[in-house]
């Protein structure tokens, strides 16, 4: 087990905590602090690379939901993004309304969506339903540019910073505690959703959805609730993306974000939820590498399209990295290290 | 009436095209249950061998046929070897990922060796107009449909006729058995492999032709998709049937429509919505098999 040596459950309650031992909370406390704390010593950049951080840990967060504890395979989760983004978008700069009565309405629009789209898995899995979501990032995103007159199609839509009466969080740190507390809440509610019936659920399905049918699991109910929960954090990542750009275009949700997605699920681990935040902020972290690295390479005499590649062959390599050597993910090579710790220096 | 001929024309040598870059999801498919996402990315590869052998270095149209399918089988193998044949027994997730993971190497390849730019060799292929009445039928188009009515026969026939045409049928019905007969089932991979990423860049030169070539020719995979599940997964028949069927309904919906959609471009959409309507309606398309599944 991954606990340490002398931790009893005495009743129910001890046995399903997250938190069992003291040193947890004190860590746990001591990395809110931390992260609360984050404005007062690091540069605007900085913050922006953690904002994003932030807003892409909620949608990875739906996403794990969604395959990694119902295994329904999506790769269309950027254009579900999109969703939430253009309905809270087009809510709060065309209408008027404010960005808090928005931001719900995103959510539910994302999640609608997120319904209809995932009618077929109901029939159908596995690589069928890969194409079937697929279809769908392209078909939102061919909607969105139809509705030419109230997207603003290909030209994008200015979208206004989020206000609280007079004070509007135009700054980045203000921003930055926004989007940290909807994560630090997306993250509780993701990780005690998996807990509950629905999660159980979702794991039975996962496994083998015909035996949890045999079992009493409504299949159908259970299914398009993980679909719908996915893509309400997909939409509250979009409204929150947009928001923070303040302006929404397609150019915010491509393909290639959907099977990032994945792939930071991959190499986080799949089926748990710190396995998601290690994905997100480890492969976000590389990107920022490969912004820094690429322009490096040019001044080695390297072509100039070598920075453009560099990019989309280090995203391919890690993927194929860890299928081959570690599909288990990072989560699952920091259990074994912690367990390997704990013993040092005895074998056993 | 002309028009509507002239879209069937140009949709029917499409369809032909798609349905060669089908039969290699299809082969895949059928022996090792792989989805090879990167299927376009093949394409997208073909097209710039046809460039690197037509015109960079001037070589005539058989001799970079002959080329380009050297390098498409190189690759095909080394694909398979380094990355398919680590995964052999893992979920469908891991296999689609892996496809997905090359697919962006094979796009960053191409960004590194082309540059990712938009190059064009129309005109370079041998002149061959066809005059049927008053339609005209563009020498691009002509060649599309007879180099890849004779790959698609050439398949047909090899998998029919041969031992490893025999061995890769036996593999789709039943690995155990045939690994228990002494068949090799890694060398049908790597044949499967290696077969997809043939025509994959057959098809690759021959769009090419038409349209140029840049890094979004991979979107011809997905169509090639859409072709694979209205045909049926399992269905070489199927995929041609389906590869015509998607050709033409896309020119032609695509020529009346576009001028009243406010945005148009309803080509790119078109494969997708033929695909959710067959997974919602027939999810074993047109020729598939129907799975029945036990626990």
């Amino acid at each position: 087990m991954d606990l340490p040596c002398g931790t009893f459950s005495e009743n129910y309650a001890q046995d399903m905590g997250i938190l069992r031992t003291k040193s947890q909370w004190i860590m746990l406390t001591a990395f809110l602090v931390l992260l609360f704390a984050c404005p007062l010593f690091f540069s605007d950049r900085m913050l922006t690379i953690l904002t994003i951080i932030g807003i892409t840990i909620i949608s990875v967060l739906g996403l794990s939901i969604l395959n990694g504890y119902c295994g329904q395979i999506s790769i269309g989760h950027a254009g579900f993004m999109a969703v939430g983004a253009y309905t809270s978008g087009v809510l709060c700069a065309k209408l008027g309304w404010s960005f808090w009565a928005a931001l719900p309405c995103a959510a539910l629009a994302a999640g609608a969506v997120g319904l209809i789209f995932g009618l077929p898995s109901l029939k159908i899995k596995g690589f069928y339903l890969v194409m079937a979501t697929i279809a769908a990032q392209f078909i939102i995103v061919w909607f969105i540019l139809q509705l030419r007159s109230i997207t603003g199609g290909a030209d994008g839509l200015a979208v206004p910073r989020p206000s609280i009466g007079n004070f509007v969080f135009r700054s980045k740190s203000s921003y930055f505690y926004l989007v940290m507390i909807i994560t630090c809440l997306g993250i509780f509610l993701a990780q005690n959703i998996t807990r509950t019936r629905a999660g159980r659920a979702f794991v039975a399905i996962r496994d083998n959805d015909l035996a949890a049918e045999v079992m009493g699991i409504n299949l159908w109910a259970y299914k398009l609730l993980a679909f719908f929960i996915g893509c309400v954090y997909a939409g509250v990542a979009g409204s929150l993306l947009v928001h923070y750009v303040a302006y929404a275009t397609l150019d915010q949700f491509p393909f290639m974000n959907s099977v990032w997605y994945l792939g930071m699920l991959i190499v986080g681990g799949m089926g748990n939820t710190t396995g998601a935040i290690l994905g997100v902020v480890s492969l976000k972290l590389l990107d920022e590498l490969v912004i820094i690295v690429g322009p490096m390479l040019s001044s080695f005499g390297a072509p100039p399209q070598a920075a453009a590649s560099l990019g989309l062959i280090m995203r391919g390599l890690v993927i194929i990295i860890f299928l081959i050597f570690e599909p288990r993910g990072l989560v699952h090579r920091w259990e074994r290290v912690k367990a390997y710790f704990r013993l040092w220096p005895f074998a056993y | 009436m002309t028009f509507l001929l002239q879209l069937v024309i140009s949709g029917f040598a499409n369809g032909m095209v798609y349905a060669l870059v089908a039969i290699g999801l299809v082969i895949i498919l059928k022996c090792s249950e792989a989805f090879n996402i990167a299927q376009g990315h093949f394409v997208m590869i073909g097209g710039y061998l046809g460039y690197t052998f037509l015109v960079y270095f001037g070589l005539p149209i058989w001799a970079s046929l002959l080329l380009a399918i050297a390098t498409a089988v190189i690759m095909g193998l080394v694909i398979e070897r380094l990355t398919l044949r680590p995964l052999v027994g893992q979920p469908v997730l891991a296999i689609i990922m892996m496809t997905i993971a090359l697919s962006v190497v094979l796009e960053g390849l191409a960004t590194l060796i082309w540059g990712g730019e938009y190059k064009s060799y129309h005109g370079v292929l041998p002149a061959v107009t066809l005059q049927l009445g008053e339609l005209s039928v563009p020498s691009e188009t002509t060649i599309m449909i007879i180099v890849s009515i004779i790959a698609v026969a050439v398949l047909m026939l090899l998998y029919r006729y041969t031992k490893s045409g025999l061995a890769m049928r036996a593999t789709a019905d039943d690995i155990q058995v045939v690994q228990s007969a002494g068949i090799r089932v890694t060398t049908v991979y790597a044949l499967s492999w290696v077969i997809a990423s043939v025509v994959g860049v057959i098809g690759g030169i021959l769009l090419g032709g038409i349209s140029g070539v840049m890094v979004s020719l991979s979107a011809v995979g997905i169509k090639a998709f859409a072709v694979v599940l209205l045909g049926g997964a399992n269905s070489l028949k199927g995929a041609i049937v389906a590869g015509i069927i998607l050709g033409v309904l896309e020119n032609v919906s695509a020529g009346y429509l576009d001028p009243y959609l406010p945005a148009g471009n309803l080509a790119t959409v078109f494969p997708f919505a033929v695909m959710l309507f067959v997974l919602v309606v027939r999810p074993y398309g047109l020729f598939g098999q129907v799975r029945i599944e036990r626990i």
